[in-house]
């Protein structure tokens, strides 16, 4: 491998992924993956169909649970943790097929992405007194920013199974980001898309990560994107890292290279 | 659209020209501008619009001034109150949180059979306590069957769809079963036992008093506590617990990864659901007086379910509605006779009323599920939207 060596007196990295191994029953979907992302990296996963970018992602949130390696957030061990905790220890996601809550608006889809900020129960919603009251008009005032951020203004009260799919994608980046996240994880945020709406996403990422500071774990097949707003890049194939650097030296790997483009004959 | 007055934040992608003074919103908003919401509270208020404002008074109105009816009248309204507060609580856990459940009735008799116990004679042939203070037995019965609630929510937490309905159909099985044979506390079938005292420090709403006769009471009683439950019902809808719900039902697992716990809701779920069930079971037997163990059975928890998808899954109007639809169509078919002449009233005759009002159940669940899933609350949307662009179709 190559790269990623961490310069001395770095910050400690937000995530460690280390030597994960995670197969169904017999079949390997990931094996021996390492990798570490910085504070405010905007880190890629990369690799041709099956290659386990997405089982990555699924063992980061806890959905599925890895046979070996270990996997630390934050300097917190997150293996066997349910998903909804690790969420609350601020690690938010998008999904590659829109996972939103179809029937609800795009307000209460971002107001949802809140919702472990909340600290009140349900007497004191029943009651709508008080604090129930007082914490979702200061919650309702963040999702405003964020409708902001993201032009998703006109749509705040279409319920989301009506609105256009790249829409729909901008709006499970802005549940993510309501989550306050301290890593962001991207599943193939422009898949599907056309070049004006994914210059759109390419910028709602980039600024995310410039203004909120939040770093982001990014997985996509448009090379292009990936290797314009990555500041490193692993390569998988197979399960197997292939290689792990900057975009530049990840396009000149001879590995990568035959991945992608297969051997010479 | 409307525009809202945004707070300036670090997230201000587009930069706007700066407001005279963004943080004190306009008091009222501006006359013939329903849709113009000048602050958070006003968007996120029950009653948002004028329209709806005036609609709930005039209902209030009417609603109040029909204590001046017959009693027999009188009667049959209380009963759909009653019942509406049961179809509000069936909503909650199916209709919101997406946990169909056909053991609705088992909470509802939970309910009744602890607030009968509680308010019980002491000295007479069932078990009694003799607390017959509402402020006591109510609570107490929606608390009981919470915990029955609770009890139950660990299945849901391992099945769903249709596995959980019929799970949750052995409920009402069991509970049939156990009720007909515990003696002791239901009276047993065909005999029954006296229901709860409706009892407010010293006010005894089942009896004549000079407030009123004994079915203007009841019906004032369980149109209080109608409003009063509907009300908390839709605050627990606007939350952070009834976006949780829906968000359990519409994507499960997109919930659980942002943030939302499905084992603790979905037991929430349960637990304020059959609450309501069992308040609505409290109240329900104190119009009649008298309950039989064998009322508890499927055709109530059909019934309930009757409700919300005629009324409207996932409103709390439509559950309303949906009740007093269901509770008044028996009275509505009794008027048929007189209308249809080929309609018997006699038993031993076809077609009798009861044949048609027990088909039109079937029937009018089948027809709003084809034409209108969103039942009775999706046609008032429908006609409130036609108005709305009338002269125009779209």
């Amino acid at each position: 491998m190559t790269g990623g060596e961490e310069e001395p007196g770095a910050a400690p990295p937000v995530l460690t992924f280390e030597d994960v191994g995670l197969s169904f029953a017999g079949v390997t979907a990931i094996d021996g993956v390492s990798f570490e992302v910085a504070p405010a990296e905007l880190f890629a996963v990369i690799g041709p169909n099956g290659a386990g970018k997405t089982s990555v992602f699924n063992v980061l949130s806890g959905v599925y649970r890895p046979q070996r390696g270990r996997v630390t957030f934050l300097g917190e061990d997150i293996l066997g943790l349910p998903p909804h905790r690790i969420a609350e220890m601020g690690l938010a996601r998008t999904f590659q097929n829109v996972e939103l809550f179809h029937n609800l608006t795009v307000l209460d889809n971002l107001m949802l992405g809140r919702h472990h900020h909340f600290g009140y129960g349900p007497l004191s919603a029943l009651l709508w007194l008080g604090r129930a009251r007082r914490q979702e008009l200061a919650a309702r005032a963040r999702v405003e920013d964020i409708i902001d951020f993201l032009d998703l203004a006109a749509w705040r009260r279409h319920p989301v199974r009506l609105l256009p799919y790249g829409v729909q994608k901008r709006v499970e980046l802005g549940r993510a980001l309501a989550m306050e996240p301290r890593l962001l994880l991207l599943d193939e945020p422009v898949a599907g898309m056309n070049l004006e709406e994914t210059e759109d996403m390419a910028r709602f990422v980039l600024d995310a990560r410039d203004e909120l500071g939040v770093p982001i774990v990014l997985v996509d097949h448009d090379m292009g994107l990936v290797m314009d707003l990555a500041d490193r890049v692993l390569v998988l194939d197979f399960g197997r890292p292939v290689a792990l650097g900057t975009p530049a030296e990840v396009q000149s790997d001879p590995e990568v290279i035959e991945a992608y483009l297969g051997g010479a004959p | 659209m409307t525009r809202m007055t945004g707070r300036t934040g670090d997230l201000e992608a587009v930069a706007e020209p700066p407001r005279a003074d963004p943080a004190a919103p306009r008091a009222r908003r501006p006359r013939g501008r329903p849709l113009l919401y000048t602050s958070y509270s006003q968007d996120m208020a029950l009653l948002d619009t004028r329209a709806k404002k005036v609609w709930l008074a005039l209902l209030l109105g009417v609603a109040i001034l029909s204590s001046g009816l017959p009693d027999d009248l009188l009667i049959l309204l209380a009963g759909g109150y009653v019942a509406a507060i049961g179809a509000i609580g069936l909503n909650i856990v199916t209709g919101y949180a997406g946990q169909v459940s056909l053991g609705h009735a088992f909470f509802v008799a939970v309910g009744a059979y602890a607030a009968a116990a509680l308010s019980g004679d002491p000295e007479g042939r069932v078990i009694g306590f003799g607390i017959t203070n509402m402020i006591v037995w109510l609570p107490a019965a929606g608390l009981v069957a919470a915990l029955a609630g609770v009890l139950v929510a660990p299945l849901a937490a391992r099945l769903r769809g249709l596995y959980l309905a019929v799970v949750t159909l052995g409920l009402v099985f069991l509970g049939e079963h156990v009720f007909k044979e515990w003696d002791d506390l239901t009276g047993g079938p065909g005999v029954g036992r006296p229901a709860a005292v409706p009892e407010l420090f010293g006010f005894r709403f089942d009896v004549d008093s000079a407030l009123g006769t004994r079915a203007q009471s009841l019906y004032m009683l369980m149109l209080v506590l109608l409003v009063v439950f509907a009300v908390a019902a839709r605050n627990l809808a606007r939350s952070r617990i009834g976006r949780a719900f829906s968000a359990i039902r519409d994507r499960d697992i997109a919930a659980e990864v942002i943030g939302v716990p499905l084992t603790r809701y979905k037991t929430l779920a349960f637990a304020i659901s059959s609450f309501y069930a069992g308040c609505a079971g409290a109240l329900m037997y104190t119009i009649t007086g008298f309950f039989d163990p064998g009322s508890f059975n499927l055709l109530m928890s059909v019934q309930f379910i009757a409700m919300i998808l005629i009324g409207g899954v996932a409103t709390v109007s439509g559950a309303v509605a949906g009740a007093l639809f269901i509770t008044l169509l028996p009275r509505l078919t009794q008027e048929l006779p007189a209308l249809l002449p080929f309609v018997s009233g006699d038993t031993t005759q076809t077609p009798n009323v009861f044949q048609i009002q027990v088909a039109l159940y079937g029937l009018l669940i089948v027809l709003f599920l084809v034409f209108e899933p969103r039942g009775l609350f999706g046609l008032w949307v429908r006609v409130r939207a036609y108005w709305k662009s009338w002269p125009f179709s779209y």
